[in-house]
Parts: structure tokens; sequence; C-alpha cells
């Protein structure tokens, strides 16, 4: 059987594996964070588009290419949801408040509601789907599973998200660390307490520890 | 060999708790295997995979996506609606509003029996957000074009806003008759002006709490779809039931016609017990176009019409003696459901009527209308406002007759509800134990001696506070229903009515089967939240959901464990008292070589599955079971900038047996933190000078807790007192009693901290810094 993990890719024609694909997240996320530009808009031409016009784009979602007809004024969010199925990711305020929608785009965690399908082509996004290995958890899923870091669910796929963000950039990080880099995800059921011990956990886990 | 396989699914080879009569009672559990331990989730792979479909995750083929017009208003009439435009835009399939025939379908907010009969578009509307119009279309971005191409003629009218000032001379008339819902409400015991005539010290004070705004994570909304008269409803709700009978009584359909799934939602907090106007207009859309409507609301639209905490505006007048004797409470309270009956002071005084012992209360409660979105049941209804009262009180009497605080409550602890007729018994009362282990646990008095001795001078001054509760339900109560299915290889399949809506219902309940069972949390598989294929209950909230089920689920277990010794005491030809299980069999007491293994029990191998009913029996006549709580905090004001830092935070809780370690754990912090936003930062604001509308409906600018808000110290203190007596398991409720007293605490710790008693939510800087700088004036 073939494995899925294998067809990840991180550009045309280029097969590796799901360990070596989060590093190179990883090191995407330090040259976004030092360009601080959107790989993706420096390549789109400068004609304005009318909002509902039909755009062809290719994105590249967890390790997969698809490519699709959308609207120019969808957002990421829309698209994984509605049209590819990736429910993972949640929808919470659509204005960029909550984090329900977190995902990772070039290995940062950042806000799919708020985020056009169409300005996310060129760019590796990866959802809490492709935090899994087959049906087995990603470390940060194991940690939030383990110490109930959670209660009515709907806010936990960003949540996971943000924390899988942080512990690239930062794999040992103390629990203030924490909190701060997770304050732009709300749970209203007010689980954080236990979200900050599931993330040092994570990063325990990630660490092989 | 393929039956020692199948036997590794049932038990685990320990022993199975005692097996009652039929007709007996279960006896409570002496020591619990798996009940109480901290064990993940049952659906935890599913809430952290994703793969758990909650209402807005729902996609079906064909499917067209539902958007409303509200009405941008605090009240107006709608005189006109040009749709002509709206209706031909690209992907609109359906458009509906009071002009359409489809849209002329009855309402009601005060639920069903209501007098206000009002419609789904009404064209009066009362409130900022209410319903005019909506259309069906291809994607819900055309859904809200065509909804923002709608044309509505609006005669606006005027506005009350402000609860304060709805019943003043000439202030604007919600209703044609008035805006006082009623009478004031007043409820009396002993004799007030004695009581005051015999206290050393009396204090009066004013308070009030802010509305508070559910925002639950995931939108209100739900998925229609109708297969010829049947129709289907996926909607984010803590009752499918419920939702079942509002849909088919306003639709005019029967019952079985009408299937409800809420298997996963994303919060609610009391704002999802009924189906909104929503869910109707989602079914005749659907209806209309012959193709399945998801209508997800907006986050805005949330804010503005699924419901609120009240304000409160509260008056309590206390009398003491020197000794700590109350002898005298006199609480007053106005407050609003909105625009329409929705419970706008419901349950506010019942802190004040039974939480401490005292002989002589009177309190008073006016219901107003205001043009604000109806209210809903929020955590533990009216009890964190009238506890902000209350526990501001008793601290204020506690400094007054020089007493510490926690030892003004122990003083005042009754044993029987004072405001029920009858002054019925509590069937337990853990508040002396909370007070008491709680003050031990948190280091109460040497916090106090500690700030005592560093002076508290600088710009950062520290204090702690506490506070107490307790809910006046979550005990739990019949009906309810399960059915435990036990397969022939062992595993169990249990099947419940109840949503689990992030307590850990699932869990709870999957924890009972396997303690009654013995068969491992694995081997059990749940099926809730479906009237279609589940068995009744009512919703979850009221904390009743694990008193409530937990039982039936015992009943249900203990149902199928008679019948399997039973069918034992016929395969083994004895006589089946002289029968217990032993491991995955059953065994003779008399000839243990009279043995069975419950996997090749003749019974179960021939029908292929034993099935078990569990009902949910009466509570214990005459007596009442509450839960109780204490909180205690320390916080941290800076004085420059009026700033709270809460360090940490104890709360200690009697509920009744802890069922699930973890998930107990989880609720306290949880309620804990949503008090925490009460106390700091949460506040509906409505513009009452210019437009009567919601100015902060969104989380940028209404601020529930972050990460950073909440403590890094947080401790659960359970006090377990096993209820025998309130039901088989032994629980009370959790998820209310948890947010009760969390407010009071704060502010009371922030008046350690700084000698100012903030009486009105939401304690955020720049009440604080003004607070404080009259302070220094004051000097």
């Amino acid at each position: 059987m073939k494995n899925h993990r294998e067809e990840k890719e991180t550009g045309p024609g280029k097969r590796i594996t799901r360990r070596r694909f989060l590093k190179t997240v990883g090191s995407g996320a330090a040259v976004a964070a030092t360009s601080g530009a959107l790989s993706g808009l420096t390549t789109a031409k400068a004609e304005p588009i009318r909002p509902e016009e039909i755009v062809r784009v290719n994105l590249l979602i967890n390790g997969l290419r698809h490519r699709l007809v959308v609207e120019a004024r969808w957002s990421l969010l829309y698209v994984l949801r509605e049209k590819l199925g990736l429910t993972a990711t949640k929808v919470g305020c659509e204005r960029g408040e909550c984090g329900a929608c977190t995902v990772l785009i070039d290995g940062m965690p950042r806000y799919a509601c708020i985020t056009l399908a169409v300005e996310s082509e060129g760019m590796e996004i990866v959802t809490l789907e492709g935090l899994m290995d087959g049906e087995q958890l990603g470390p940060v899923q194991r940690a939030f599973l383990e110490h109930d870091a959670f209660q009515c669910g709907y806010c936990t796929p960003g949540q996971i998200m943000s924390a899988e963000g942080l512990l690239h950039s930062n794999p040992a990080p103390n629990p203030d660390e924490i909190r701060r880099a997770m304050s732009g995800n709300l749970c209203r059921c007010g689980t954080y307490a236990h979200i900050t011990t599931a993330v040092v956990r994570a990063a325990k886990l990630r660490r092989g520890k | 060999m393929a039956d020692q396989e199948k036997d590794l699914y049932y038990v685990e080879g320990i022993p199975i708790p005692e097996t009652p009569l039929p007709g007996e009672r279960p006896k409570p559990w002496k020591a619990t295997r798996i009940i109480g331990k901290a064990v993940p989730r049952v659906d935890a792979y599913e809430r952290v995979s994703g793969s758990a479909v909650y209402t807005a995750d729902i996609v079906l083929p064909n499917m067209l996506y539902g958007a409303i017009l509200r009405c941008p208003h605090a009240n107006a009439r709608v005189k006109k609606i040009d749709s002509g435009r709206a209706k031909k835009m690209p992907g609109v399939h359906a458009l509906i509003s009071s002009d359409t025939p489809e849209g002329d379908v009855p309402w009601t907010y005060g639920g069903r029996g209501s007098k206000f009969k009002t419609k789904i578009f009404d064209p009066l509307c009362r409130f900022e957000g209410e319903t005019v119009a909506a259309v069906a279309a291809k994607t819900p971005y055309q859904a809200w074009d065509a909804v923002r191409a709608i044309n509505v003629d609006y005669e606006v009218l005027p506005f009350v806003s402000d609860e304060r000032s709805a019943l003043n001379k000439g202030a604007p008339a919600v209703h044609k008759k008035g805006n006082r819902l009623m009478r004031p409400q007043v409820y009396k015991r002993g004799d007030v002006a004695q009581g005051f005539a015999d206290a050393d010290v009396v204090l009066e004070q004013n308070y009030r709490t802010e509305c508070e705004v559910h925002t639950p994570m995931e939108p209100h909304g739900c998925v229609a779809n109708w297969e010829g008269d049947h129709l289907t409803i996926w909607e984010s709700t803590q009752g499918v039931y419920r939702v079942q009978s509002s849909v088919a009584d306003i639709l005019g359909l029967p019952l079985s016609k009408v299937r409800v799934i809420g298997h996963y939602m994303g919060g609610a907090f009391g704002s999802k017990l009924q189906p909104g106007k929503y869910t109707i207009i989602a079914a005749i859309l659907a209806r209309i176009t012959g193709r399945p409507v998801k209508m997800i609301l907006s986050r805005e639209e949330t804010y503005l019409a699924t419901g609120n905490r009240p304000p409160a505006n509260m008056t309590l007048k206390a009398g003491i003696k020197k000794d700590g004797t109350l002898t005298a409470l006199d609480f007053t309270c106005v407050g609003t459901g909105g625009a329409y009956p929705a419970g706008g002071t419901s349950g506010v005084d019942w802190q004040v009527r039974d939480l401490y012992t005292c002989p002589n209360v009177r309190t008073t409660s006016t219901d107003v209308y205001i043009n604000a979105g109806p209210a809903r049941p929020f955590r533990a209804p009216g009890h964190p406002q009238g506890s902000w009262a209350l526990e501001h009180m008793m601290d204020a009497l506690a400094k007054a007759i020089n007493t510490d605080p926690v030892d003004l409550r122990l003083k005042n602890i009754p044993l029987y509800s004072q405001a029920r007729d009858g002054q019925p018994p509590y069937t337990t009362t853990g508040l002396k134990a909370c007070l008491e282990e709680g003050a031990r646990a948190f280091g109460w008095k040497k916090a106090r001696e500690r700030i005592a001795k560093a002076g508290n001078e600088g710009p950062l001054r520290r204090g702690v506070g506490m506070a107490s509760g307790l809910w006046r339900a979550g005990g739990g109560r019949p009906p309810s229903t399960i059915i435990l299915k036990l397969f022939s290889d062992g595993s169990v399949n249990l099947n419940m009515g109840a949503s689990d809506i992030g307590t850990g219902t699932k869990t709870v309940m999957a924890l009972v089967v396997a303690e009654e069972l013995g068969v491992k949390l694995e081997a059990i598989h749940i099926e809730h939240a479906d009237t279609g294929t589940t068995q009744y209950a009512t919703s979850s909230g009221g904390s009743k959901t694990v008193p409530t089920e937990s039982p039936a689920v015992r009943a249900a277990a203990v149902s199928v464990k008679q019948q399997l010794l039973e069918i034992a005491a016929g395969d083994l030809k004895v006589d089946q008292a002289t029968l217990s299980f032993e491991g995955g069999s059953i065994v003779s007491r008399n000839d243990p070589s009279k043995k069975v293994r419950i996997t090749k029990l003749s019974g179960l191998r021939k029908r292929g599955v034993v099935v078990g009913i569990g009902y949910r029996g009466p509570n214990p006549e005459g007596k009442v079971t509450n839960p109780f709580a204490t909180q205690f905090c320390e916080v941290e004001v800076d004085t420059r900038t009026g700033e709270v830092r809460i360090l940490r935070f104890l709360g200690a809780h009697d509920s009744g047996r802890v069922m699930s370690r973890l998930t107990y754990d989880n609720q306290v912090f949880g309620g804990i933190t949503m008090g925490i936003g009460f106390a700091l930062t949460e506040a509906r604001i409505l513009d009452g000078n210019h437009t009567g509308k919601m100015v902060n409906r969104n989380w940028y600018d209404y601020k529930i807790p972050t990460a950073l808000d909440v403590p890094e110290s947080m401790v659960s203190l359970p006090i377990e007192i096993n209820d025998t007596e309130a039901n088989t398991t032994g629980a009370k409720g959790l998820g209310e009693p948890v947010t009760i007293p969390t407010a009071a605490a704060v502010a009371n710790a922030i008046y350690h901290a700084t000698g100012i008693r903030v009486t009105t939510t939401p304690i955020n800087p720049v009440q604080l810094c003004r607070l404080l700088a009259e302070q220094r004036k004051e000097g």
C-alpha cells in the first residue's frame, strides 16, 4: 500500500518524508519572519481583481497539491472547510479575533479566516489534519489528549496549530512564553490552564522525552 | 481460539460490584476502580484529531447557505421590503420575509405557552438584530450579497436601552402595556424590620453587574434537510429533544417527522438550550428550495440575538450582631431580559435567600423590558449576580465586626434550605468543608498575615479574597432513559439522548458502565444526542446532566448484569441468588466448579445481545440536593495603571462524588476563568445616547479572558462527599457552581489590596484608576 506521506511535497516533483517536511516548514518560518513579506503576493500581478471574479489557484495543503477554481474573495478558511472538506480548521468569528481557524502558513500560525485563498498560493499550508501521521496523533495532539486541554473542543484545532507553530520556533518554551504565544486563540470554556500544561508536555514529547 | 480473543473485550479480571436483586436500589459504590480517576476523555481522539464533526462542519451534497437580514435599529417598524434585486442575484435560490407567504410563521420568545405571540419575521423589530428577511444561496458569499441588496424602509422608533430608566415617565414603551413585565416579585420570611432592630451593625450598598454575553466558540446554527415530509436538523445544541419539540410545534409536524442531531457542539453555556429563529428559517428555506440549507450565524449575530446574562442592579441591606449572627437581609434587584420575557431577574436573589442562615429575609425583583436582544439562561442564571452583592456584603460585614471573612461564613451555615416551602434539609452540604479545607489549602490566614506584615504600601498591592456560593439546582431529576446493549463478545453500546456540551458527559457515562460491568473503556461505544436513534433526555444544562444521566446508566448496567445472572442460573442449573461475577465469568458461590464465561452464556449467544434499560428514578422526597462552593484568590493591583493581575485561584467544590477527575478539574478552572471575565472585562455596551445599538459586538471590543488573563496557579480541591441519598452514583452538578462565587472573590481580593470596594463590574483599569484617584484625593 502506498504510504500517504510519500505524496507530500514542497515543490514540483520533490517528495519528502513527514519529518523532513516539518523541518522545512520550521526553517520556512524563520525566512517569513525575517523577510516579513508574503511571498505569494510578490509574484501576483498588480492588476486589481474583482471580489467575485473566478481565479485559478494552486494550493499546497498538508503536502498535497490542490488545483482549484475559486472566487477571489473566498477566504482560505472557506475553501478548506466547504470546498476541500478539511473541517478540522474551525470557523469562530471570520474577523481574525478568535484563532479557531489557525493554520500554519510557511510554518507561521495564521488566521485562515482573514487569509484569502488566492494569497495562499505558493505557500505551504498545514492544517490539523496535516499533523496526523495516518491515524496516529502528533505530539501536540497527544499532549492535549493526555492533559484534557479542551472542553467542547471547538477551539482545539486552532490551539494545537498555534502550539505547533510556537514549538517550531521555540522548542522549549516556558509557561509564560506559551501563554503569550497562545493568547491569540480564545477558549470560551476557559481551559487555558490545561492548555499551558499540555504545551509544556508537547514540547517534551517533540524532543523525544 | 476465536472465543478467547473475544473474551479479551470483556472484563479486566477484576471484581464487578455487587448486583442488587431486581427492584432493589443499587448500593453506593465503596472503593471505585475507575470512577473518579484521571483518565482522558473517551472522545478525546475525535476532538484533537479534527475528526469530530460539529454542526458547522456539515457539508451535504447540493447544500445551500442561509443568511439573515437583521434589523439595524434598536426599535423600528418595517414599512416596506424591496427584495426585487436581491432575488435575481447570482446563486440565490430563495428569499423569505414578512412579505412572503412562507415567512408567515409564528414564534414566541417566552417559550411554549408564552403570551407573547410574535412571528418569525415580525414587522415590529423591538431590538437590534431582530430578523427581517432571509436568503438561501449557493455560497455564503452570495447569500450575504443578496442580504445586503435587500432594501428595507424602516420607521425608526424611539428606544430605551437602559433598564434603570425603563420605568421612568415618558420612557419609550417596548410593548403597548409598558416596560414592566409584571408586578415586582417579592419573597419574605421572618420580620426584616425586627431583624434590623436586633442588629449591632447595619450596612447598605448598591451593586451592579453588567450584561454578559455567552459567545461560545462555535456560532449558533444548524443544517436543515428534508426528505419528503421528514425533516432532519443538525443543530449546535445542548438538547436535541428540546429542539425537536419546538421545531415540531412551530412547523406543525409530528415529532416522528423531526429528527434532531447534535453530536458535537462547540460550547453554549445555556445559550443553546433552545432552537433559534435561525433553526426555523433554515427549515423553511430548505423546504422551499428542496435542498439542504446550512445556517451558521455570524459572530456579530450571536452577540445581538442569541442571549445574554442580564444586567443586575441590586441593593442589599444587611444586619448583623457583633458575634457574627446575621439578623436581616433586605435585597432588591432591577433587571431586564431585553425586549421579551426572558427571566431578567431570574435566580438573582437566590444566594441572599438561601446561602447563609438568616431568619429575616426579604427580596424584591423587578423585571423590565428594554430594546435589546432577549436573554437566555447563562451558566447559573442569576447566581453570579446575586453572589456579587451578597459576598461583597459578607466581606464588608466581616470587616465591620472585625472578624475573618471565612469565620463569618462558617458562623452562618444552614443545614436545610430556608427559602423553600417546608424548609427541607439538604441531602448533603459541604459548605463548611469547602470553607475550612479550602482556607487551609489556600493558606488563607497566612496569606493575610503575610500581606498585613508587608504593609502593602508601594504601587503594587497584594490582596486575598474569597467568596462562597450554592447552586439552587444541580441534583438532577427524571426523566431519562438509557439503553445499554451488551454484545456477544462483551463489548457494549451505550445509547443516550443527552448532549456532551464539553463537560465530559460521554466520558462520565462510559466510566459508569466500566465501573459497573468491568468493561474496558475501549470496548464501549456511545451513541448520543439524536432524536432519531437515541433515548429521551432533557437538555444538558442546569448542572444536572451527570446526576440525571449517570444513575440511569448505572440502572441499565445493573439490568444487564441481572439478565446475565438469570441466563447463567439456567445454563448452570443453579439458584440465581448463589451466583456472582468473577472476572469474565459467573460462578456459583456454593460450588466453584459451576462456572461459565459471560461470553459463552447461551442467552447472549442466541440473542446476540443482552439489552438493559435504565430509567432515572425519583429524587428523595422532602429533601433538596444542591452543590456548594468556596473560592479563594490572590491578586496584585498596580495602583498606577489600575491593572489587576490574578496570581492564584483555588476552587473548593462540593459537587458530591467526583466522577472523572480530569474533566472535574477542567470544569473548575473553566468556571473560574469565565468568572474572571465577568469580574474584570466583560460588559455589553449599548449606545444609549444616540442609537441604542450594541457597540462591542465582537471579541476585539467585548473582551473575554485569554491565556494571559488566567492565574499561573489554579488549584481544584474537590470536597468529595458521596451524596448517597441524592442518587445512586452520589454525584451532584458542577458546571455552574464553579463560576458563581468567582467574581465576588476577585472583588474582595481587590478590596483587600486597595481598600476600595468596587461594586460594579467590570473592574477594568478605566474604573479602577478613577476610584484610585478618588481615594488619593480623599487621602
